[in-house]
């Protein structure tokens, strides 16, 4: 499905990733997914959570630069090749990976994949041809 | 200096009082009248004023003229301001600007007479003389630096070494072989070169360097006793700026206590920089000069936004010829980063050109290595932020190069949170200058 994400600017120095998580605690936000991409001076963390443009204002109050990338999110079975099979009919497709990051949920289905793609509406088209993705399977807060 | 010359100019040098204003009451007349005649700009501003050259008699006179700015150079770019045909002018100066546009400066044949012999004058304050060797490494180009050094010393009669700047290595060898006696460069190169011959396992021992002339920078006392320290020389401050003429407005003499001017071509003033009167001698203010023998572009009461003082009792050295303290800073905003002048609005300009709004910013000026640095913190707005890495490392490129391109000095480029930055009483901080000069 596609999910929006929040990315946030953060500096990259002592405190400013658990300042930034406080800010989101202190609203009862609850993170889906995090991931942290890093150079020696700045950040950005992108994190996917229930109703996004809320959590982004939250964020723009509290002075930060936010925002809202739209990405794929797979589910990946628990078995060999299940990620290699998804990303090899992307590449098939034409479609360039910018970005990619797992992470685990409760769900006995499986682990999340998220990828910021360069063509998405294209991405997601090929996925639900191959019956990767349902098209019915929209629901970003099923997650 | 054991039957040296003392003195390069002697009558000069040792003028009486009375006798020097009478020679600025004569060349204060002659430019007042020359500018009015030939430069729309003075002839407008003192119409406006009911004033007319013959208004100017006594030397006091001169408050009656209105000032000239640096804005007023920009606004008349590039020839406006000339007192000449440019078929008179030898040699076109430029200094950076804050939009872009430098400041130029055009020199006449007998205005590089001038130049040489205010030069000269600086050297021999430190001793130097035509047998001395002169390493200059300001450098040359549009910048007044290397030029101005470089005909000052052949003026002198010295063997001249025109070796600009960088490759410190290589200065450093070339002082040792050729027995460079006098070198010129800003203070804190003069530093650096120091650290590089310990660097490089060298002993003073090995050079013949006994002073130096070192400016186009502000720098402190202590400064200068590290500088004279580690390389066992002389450290003269020499005070020039490119819109006056270039180095060589005037310098310290062996006393350093105190800078010469060559008050014989420009008359300085120091005003109240709020008020614009004139203060009391011996009172801080804005040093303000008035070129009274140049052909090319006469300024005639110009703000220098320098703060300094002014002392006309005779000095230890013998010389009557006033004398101008250390700089003590600047009545507005623009810093001197390794010699340059940069204006926060020059980062602003630049960032504007980048985004459609410009975002808070900050220069911050350190001292590492006794070089300047210059860090420009901006704070990233929604329209600046990129989901990725690669977008925001680009941007912050084009800024370092668009920077760097205007303000002729690489700066580092930091980006930070928004409202991160210093702001008092909500007008935004522009510089943080931690320079222990």
């Amino acid at each position: 499905m596609i999910v929006r994400q929040i990315s946030v600017f953060l500096e990259n120095r002592q405190g400013t990733l658990a300042k930034a998580l406080s800010v989101l605690h202190d609203n009862g936000v609850n993170l889906r997914a995090m991931t942290v991409a890093d150079t020696a001076d700045f950040g950005i963390m992108r994190i996917v959570v229930n109703e996004p443009e809320k959590v982004e204002k939250i964020l723009q109050a509290a002075d930060y630069a936010v925002k809202i990338t739209p990405v794929l999110a797979l589910k990946v079975e628990d078995a060999p090749g299940e990620l290699m099979n998804k990303v090899q009919e992307l590449a098939d497709g034409g479609i360039s990976v910018e970005y990619v990051y797992a992470f685990a949920t409760a769900d006995p289905d499986g682990a999340r994949v998220v990828f910021k793609v360069d063509k998405l509406e294209q991405a997601y088209k090929i996925l639900i041809g191959k019956n990767i993705v349902n098209s019915d399977d929209s629901n970003e807060n099923y997650w | 200096m054991g039957g040296e010359k003392v003195y390069w100019n002697e009558p000069i040098e040792t003028m009486g009082r009375a006798q020097m204003e009478e020679l600025q009451t004569t060349r204060l007349r002659e430019t007042v009248k020359r500018v009015y005649q030939q430069v729309p700009f003075y002839r407008s501003k003192m119409q406006a004023q009911g004033l007319l050259p013959e208004d100017i008699v006594r030397l006091e006179d001169i408050q009656k003229l209105p000032f000239i700015i640096k804005q007023d150079m920009r606004d008349n770019y590039p020839y406006g301001l000339f007192a000449v045909p440019l078929s008179e002018i030898v040699r076109i100066h430029a200094s950076s600007g804050t939009t872009g546009k430098p400041t130029v400066v055009g020199y006449t044949k007998r205005d590089l007479g001038i130049w040489a012999e205010v030069m000269a004058r600086a050297y021999s304050y430190s001793g130097a003389t035509k047998k001395s060797c002169i390493q200059i490494a300001y450098g040359y180009g549009l910048f007044t630096g290397g030029l101005g050094a470089h005909y000052g010393a052949e003026l002198l009669g010295a063997s001249v070494i025109p070796i600009s700047t960088g490759n410190t290595a290589r200065q450093i060898m070339l002082m040792k072989d050729f027995g460079t006696t006098v070198l010129a460069c800003t203070p804190s190169y003069a530093l650096f070169i120091a650290e590089t011959i310990v660097e490089m396992g060298m002993d003073l021992s090995e050079f013949s360097l006994k002073a130096g002339i070192f400016g186009a920078e502000p720098w402190s006392d202590n400064m200068r006793r590290e500088i004279e320290t580690r390389l066992g020389i002389k450290a003269l401050d020499i005070y020039g700026l490119s819109e006056i003429i270039g180095p060589g407005v005037a310098c310290d003499c062996l006393c350093q206590n105190g800078l010469h001017i060559s008050e014989d071509h420009f008359y300085p003033e120091i005003i109240n920089p709020v008020t614009g009167e004139v203060m009391p001698e011996g009172e801080k203010g804005e040093l303000v000069i008035t070129t009274i023998t140049k052909e090319g572009m006469p300024l005639v009461r110009y703000r220098t936004h320098d703060l300094t003082m002014l002392n006309r009792d005779v000095c230890d050295c013998g010389r009557t010829l006033i004398r101008m303290g250390k700089i003590l800073g600047r009545s507005d905003d623009m810093l001197i980063i390794r010699g340059v002048n940069v204006f926060p609005s020059q980062v602003e300009s630049v960032l504007l050109s980048i985004g459609n709004t410009s975002p808070h910013y900050q220069l911050i000026v350190e001292r590492e290595d006794n070089l300047d640095i210059l860090t420009v913190m901006v704070e990233v707005n929604e329209e600046m932020f990129s989901d990725e890495v690669r977008g925001l490392e680009e941007l912050e490129h084009k800024i370092k190069a668009a920077l760097s391109s205007v303000l002729q000095i690489s700066a580092k480029v930091r980006l930070v949170n928004p409202k991160s930055l210093e702001r008092s009483e909500g007008k935004a901080k522009r510089v943080i200058d931690n320079r222990k000069i």
